[in-house]
């Protein structure tokens, strides 16, 4: 016979139902997990192509100096001649390369724009020198490319050699963006991010608005931005500058891109060190600007014609100016004076600040609202698909979020763009404060600290970053405030300043300071003044105007305010000459403020989501509770009338395990009331096994078993009326006897009262030990504290697992009596055993069990009276055999250990014993002993001897 | 007429609440956990004692520490952030792993479904009890935490690690709130480890499977390359409470939290039920 092939087995194994039910499952899961994992992990569909490209384009003022262009185009795969798609130029920041705005740009290409990005000139491995989005230069490099758009039969066109285009680019990228758009027409919209409109005021700020030749040198960004030129200025400004551009706005940097642009650079090396690759007119300029602290005339006419300040007026293409509240470098005073500009003409322009820029880089909900007011900003303007509303929003940081330690904020919305001073009622605050008197130290150190750049006020957040140093500060405070104001705008104050020299440099900063002192300088900005012409004394000094830096900043009611006014400021070229100043506060502090709404938070979805999650949870589980009652009321109601009042009934009972064994097979018996019956079998017979379907524990594989006319199944209500122990006892072993009798009767929820539990106990007979722990017992009082258990209640059906296991004899004999007593007033008792002498004195009926099927059943009397077989012992049992074979009233006749087993004629009513024996002995053969065979214990003795072979 | 059942049994009566929290109550591991959430407190108490000053060290949220001696409430901000990514889920494991693995142990919780106490009933009164210990255990962590961190430090503004303070009454308010959301975030821990109790006979296996996932979720949650799928791994929130120390109150992460929380749970106590309804108690 051959062996089932594999299939055949595995089939054979898979049409166990459980185990198909498992694999099944197994593999559902299996296959939900693996597809979770592939839809996670896997690169969705691209929408688009992309290409590289090196790109010659001719520039420069006569438009005739070749350059080659690193570019990268993105063309949406719906972009064809046929149905030409709207085009995005997009800018990267400076130090960084087209591989820098790789993310945004495969985005707006997912949202149906072809996408042109390049690296700049000067960068990466584009050749030329960095011109600083010189208009000969760099700007005519991206109106090349606009040509190049217009060229390309798959991008939309307003009229022949006019591609349909926006421009999008962050800081060096921004400035571009605006230079391009006013030095070419064809541009249709721009949206530029944390960029500058006077890169001469950006770098020698004034605060009371003096030009940049007086300005303050804003030494330290500059040194970053000039001084690395040879360098990587990514590699210098580090990860904390890599601002925006986890959003995927541009950035003035990105780590990573440049430093695996090195070695493949196309352009020449450098052949001044100290120049790097700026050209050679940026590089005197800045030499001179750096070694002197201060602009010349003609170094602010060369920052001033590569600032939009200069084409404000030409622009027409509508303008989306994102500017960050985080920015030390372009504060928010430089895109309100783009706003101004460009809406003098006319044009559309929105503004929106955020809580990122060059020293943060913003909250993810801010990034996601500057990503999405971009694209509207196209739709709008450049598909010209959608609309758009003009309202600026700007977002009020609230913070760090501790778990991910990222900056946190909450949006805020209001109908126009205000400007710097509010459109609110502004608030007035007193300053009070004598006059002082402030050192400006030799050297210009040590240096008061409060912005590092390209961190910002990431320090001065958590608190400590900030540092004045003492004597050169002086301060001015107010009274707690009354109630809490939102600043939104640049604050202004009046001061009055005398100087030996007739000059100062002052730096301006505005602390909010909390109940507990300390003090929070918000994004650590400040405002650096350069005042000429004063008097020695404060007595003949005018009152200054200085407008602070601009802000989003909540002041809570009880918060004061600090105005300090000090020398030196560690980001800026400071004088070096040793001086003194007095100070004086001369009127109010003024808080501009703006009426917005909160905008709706990502978090009040999530929230919302919360709630109708739970009230879904909420009604699932009412309709599965209810659904669950009216189940168990219908299974609970049927009743067998028939058996109603047998106290179990057992029909065809089976049982199969998981692993194919079968422990009960077809097992039919029933047990009446006022019986004590015995469940005889040897070990593995499947008495336990019957006993706990019984109890509803496991489930039977095929038949039923009944109590009461009640099907039984897991936790029948039925099950009440029967009392148990079964394999073992089980109670809480760190409790005593009596608590866990009690606990187990309160566990059923029934009076106390029905419980009978000083009888149990008294069965128990466990004396004092009763208030022992448990786990102190032995294992027969366990055992007879299990029973007491079993008992408690009185239960109608009493089923008792093997209960003189582990009892001595005298309690043996105790338990047997109060067994029989049990049932005599019609209550009933199932003991399984595997002793037969066991059963023979307790019971009244027993079932013969083995290997799982019933093997006899009936009155203990039936099953182990005298049967009409006999034992004789013979001194030949061949002869026996022999003699017998024909014998009358023999029916049958086979040898045994001992002798020989006759079966006899039952009519013959025992007369037949005599019978034998005579024709044994006149046959010749000895006999020495006739015993009589009871059947049961024939049967088990073969049973259990089978069972040993 | 039939008798269907004993007099005075109803099934929705058996094992009432007080009857399995009186069970669970004598047990020594739940007075061992109640104790060591007791002790926590003012171990660290004693700790911030004989330590002197910090030097100061700001990681992630370490700031926490920063200011955890700035009185009572600051006190039970830092207690709360020490406790609630270990020590709170050992100890919400346990009362939730070892309910009904341990019956199963001790050859008891077959006597309570043969009473009967039907099965369902059954998990619901053992996972009502887990989750009240649970909570208990917690909000007594926290309680000691006030009365001894205010009793050393004293009743003071609760300080965020971002400058701002709060009056202690309303920080009282944000700390409910944070221990509020850890509790309903602690459902991962405590119905997967009933999950787990269902499924094994071993309290120890429950316990410790339910402890060594969270684990093996939290260095799964310190994988960068796994950041686009954070979200999923249950333990991707458990520090969004700290939303309550900024200004204004952060709840995105907590709302997020709460819902990842619940459809765990909800997902871990189907498998219970569907598991325990079918099962073949043979312990």
């Amino acid at each position: 016979m051959a062996l089932p092939s594999r299939p055949a087995r595995l089939r054979a194994a898979l049409s166990r139902p459980s185990v198909r039910r498992r694999v099944v499952t197994g593999a559902v899961v299996a296959v939900l997990v693996a597809a979770g994992i592939t839809w996670a992990a896997w690169p969705s569909g691209e929408p688009y192509g992309s290409s590289d490209a090196m790109v010659t384009v001719r520039s420069g003022p006569g438009g005739d100096e070749p350059v080659t262009l690193d570019t990268g185009l993105y063309v949406p795969r719906s972009a064809t001649s046929a149905h030409p798609a709207p085009a995005v130029l997009l800018a990267h920041g400076f130090g960084g390369t087209k591989d820098s705005v790789a993310t945004e740009a495969k985005e707006l290409a997912g949202q149906g724009y072809v996408v042109q990005t390049w690296t700049a000139r000067g960068f990466g491995r584009s050749g030329g020198r960095i011109g600083l989005d010189d208009p000969a230069y760099e700007v005519n490099d991206a109106r090349r490319l606009l040509d190049r758009l217009a060229g390309m039969p798959q991008v939309q066109k307003d009229r022949p050699g006019d591609p349909r285009v926006g421009v999008v680019g962050g800081s060096y990228g921004g400035g571009l963006a605006l230079l391009l758009a006013g030095h070419d027409p064809r541009v249709d919209a721009v949206v530029p991010q944390i960029t500058w409109n006077s890169l001469s005021r950006a770098f020698f700020p004034n605060s009371d608005g003096g030009p940049a030749t007086s300005g303050v040198f804003k030494r330290s960004w500059a040194g970053l931005f000039f001084g690395s030129s040879g360098l990587d200025p990514a590699a210098i400004l580090g990860g904390g500058a890599a601002a925006p551009d986890a959003s995927g706005s541009p950035a003035p940097s990105s780590s990573g891109a440049p430093a695996s642009g090195g070695p493949r650079r196309a352009a020449p090396p450098a052949a001044d060190p100290q120049c790097g690759r700026f050209t050679a007119e940026i590089c005197r300029m800045y030499l001179e600007i750096a070694t002197t602290g201060r602009a010349t005339p003609s170094a602010q006419a060369l920052l001033d014609r590569r600032s939009p300040q200069s084409v404000l007026d030409r622009i027409t293409a509508p303008t989306l100016l994102v500017q960050g509240q985080a920015d030390s470098l372009f504060p928010l005073a430089e895109a309100d004076a783009n706003a101004r500009g460009i809406a003098a003409n006319g044009t559309p322009v929105r503004v929106a600040w955020y809580s990122g820029g060059h020293d943060a880089s913003g909250s993810q909900a801010d990034q996601d609202r500057v990503r999405f007011l971009t694209l509207q900003w196209l739709d709008r303007y450049v598909k010209k698909a959608g609309s758009g509303g003009t309202s600026f929003t700007f977002s009020n940081s609230g913070g760090l979020n501790l778990s991910t330690g990222r900056v946190t904020s909450t949006g805020f919305s209001a109908p126009a763009y205000p400007g710097l001073a509010g459109s609110g009622d502004p608030r007035r605050i007193t300053l009070s404060g004598p006059p002082q008197t402030i050192a400006a130290p030799p050297g210009g150190s040590p240096a008061a600290i409060s912005t590092v750049p390209g961190l910002g006020a990431a320090g001065a957040l958590v608190g400590g970053a900030t540092i004045d140093v003492p004597g050169q500060v002086a301060s001015f405070g107010s009274g707690p405030l009354d109630r809490a104001v939102d600043v939104v705008g640049a604050p202004t104050v009046r001061l009055r300043a005398a100087s030996a020299t007739g000059e100062a440099v002052l730096f301006v900063k505005l602390y909010s300071v909390g109940p507990d002192g300390r003090s929070t300088l918000p994004q650590g900005l400040v405002a650096p003044l350069r005042l000429t012409g004063l008097p020695r004394t404060l007595d003949a000094a005018e009152p200054v105007r200085v407008a602070l830096p601009a802000i989003a900043y909540r002041l809570e009611a009880g918060q004061r305010l600090r105005l300090a006014v000090s020398t030196t400021d560690q980001a800026y070229a400071l004088p070096t000459d040793p001086t003194t100043y007095q100070v004086a506060a001369a009127g109010d502090l003024t808080l501009p403020t703006v009426p917005a709404t909160p905008l709706a938070a990502t978090g009040s979805l999530w929230t919302r989501l919360l709630v109708g999650l739970v009230l879904v949870l909420a009604l699932a589980l009412a309709v599965g509770a209810l659904v669950a009652r009216v189940r168990r009321r219908r299974v609970s109601s049927t009743v067998d009338p028939e058996n109603a009042d047998r106290p179990l009934v057992i029909r065809d009972l089976s049982k199969a395990y998981d692993d194919g064994f079968v422990a009960v097979r077809d097992l039919t018996f029933t047990v009446e009331r006022g019986q004590v019956l015995g469940l005889l079998g040897p070990n593995g017979a499947g008495k336990t096994t019957t006993l706990r379907m019984l109890m509803g524990l496991i489930r039977p594989s095929g038949g039923e078993i009944q109590v009461f006319g009640h099907r039984i199944r897991a936790g029948a209500p039925v099950l009440s009326r029967l009392g148990s122990f079964v394999e073992g006892t089980g109670f809480l072993p760190h409790l005593s006897g009596t608590d866990n009798l009690r606990l187990y009767w309160r566990a059923t929820g029934r009076p106390d009262a029905d419980s009978y539990l000083a009888e149990a106990l008294e069965i128990a007979g466990l004396g004092s030990a009763v208030e022992r722990k448990v786990k102190t017992y032995s294992q027969g009082m366990r055992q007879r504290l299990a029973i007491a258990q079993a008992m408690l209640g009185l239960p109608d059906l009493l089923v008792l697992d093997e209960p003189t296991n582990g009892l001595d004899p005298p309690q043996i004999a105790e338990m047997r009596q109060v067994l029989r007593r049990y049932a005599t007033d019609g209550r009933t008792v199932l003991v399984s055993s595997h002793l037969l002498a066991e059963v023979e004195q307790t019971c009244t009926h027993v079932v013969v069990m083995h290997q799982g099927t019933l093997v006899a059943a009936g009155t203990v009397a039936e099953v182990t009276g005298e049967s009409s077989s006999v034992l004789v012992g013979v001194d030949d049992t061949d002869a026996a055999l022999r003699v017998l074979a024909g014998a009358t009233g023999v029916t049958r006749a086979h040898s045994s250990d001992g002798g020989v087993v006759v079966d006899l004629d039952p009519s013959l009513n025992g007369t037949g014993r005599i019978e034998v024996v005579r024709q044994l002995v006149e046959g010749g053969v000895g006999v020495d002993r006739v015993s009589p065979r009871r059947r049961l214990e024939d049967v088990f003795l073969t049973l259990v001897g089978g069972d040993k072979q | 007429m039939t008798v269907d059942a004993a007099p005075g049994y109803q099934p929705g009566r058996t094992l009432s609440f007080t009857t399995e929290l009186r069970r669970q109550l004598t047990r020594r591991r739940t007075q061992y956990g109640f104790g060591f959430l007791a002790l926590l407190p003012l171990l660290l108490l004693g700790a911030f004692q004989l330590g002197g000053p910090d030097d100061g060290g700001s990681q992630r949220g370490a700031s926490l520490v920063d200011v955890a001696t700035a009185g009572g409430p600051n006190f039970a901000a830092f207690t709360l952030f020490a406790s609630a990514t270990f020590l709170v889920v050992v100890v919400v494991a346990l009362f939730c792993g070892d309910t009904v693995a341990g019956e199963a142990s001790w050859g008891s919780l077959r006597y309570l479904l043969a009473l009967p106490v039907p099965r369902s009933r059954l998990l619901r009164q053992k996972l009502l009890v887990g989750a009240a210990t649970s909570a208990a255990a917690v909000v007594l962590l926290m309680t000691v935490a006030v009365v001894g961190g205010t009793l050393v430090y004293g009743w003071h503004p609760l300080r965020t690690p971002i400058g701002a303070e709060v009056a202690p009454w309303t920080s009282l308010g944000l700390l409910a709130l944070a221990t509020g959301f850890l509790l309903v975030h602690l459902l991962i821990p405590g119905t997967l480890a009933f999950l787990l109790s269902v499924r094994t006979d071993q309290p120890l296996l429950a316990v410790g499977g339910a402890v060594m996932l969270y684990i093996v979720s939290n260095i799964l949650d310190l994988v960068p390359a796994l950041e686009s799928v954070r979200f999923v791994l249950p333990t991707a929130y458990n520090l969004a409470w700290t939303g309550v120390f900024s200004s204004p109150l952060q709840y995105e992460d907590m709302a997020k939290g709460a819902i990842s929380a619940l459809l765990y749970a909800t997902v871990f106590l189907l498998l219970a039920w569907r598991a325990f309804a079918r099962k073949d108690v043979v312990s």
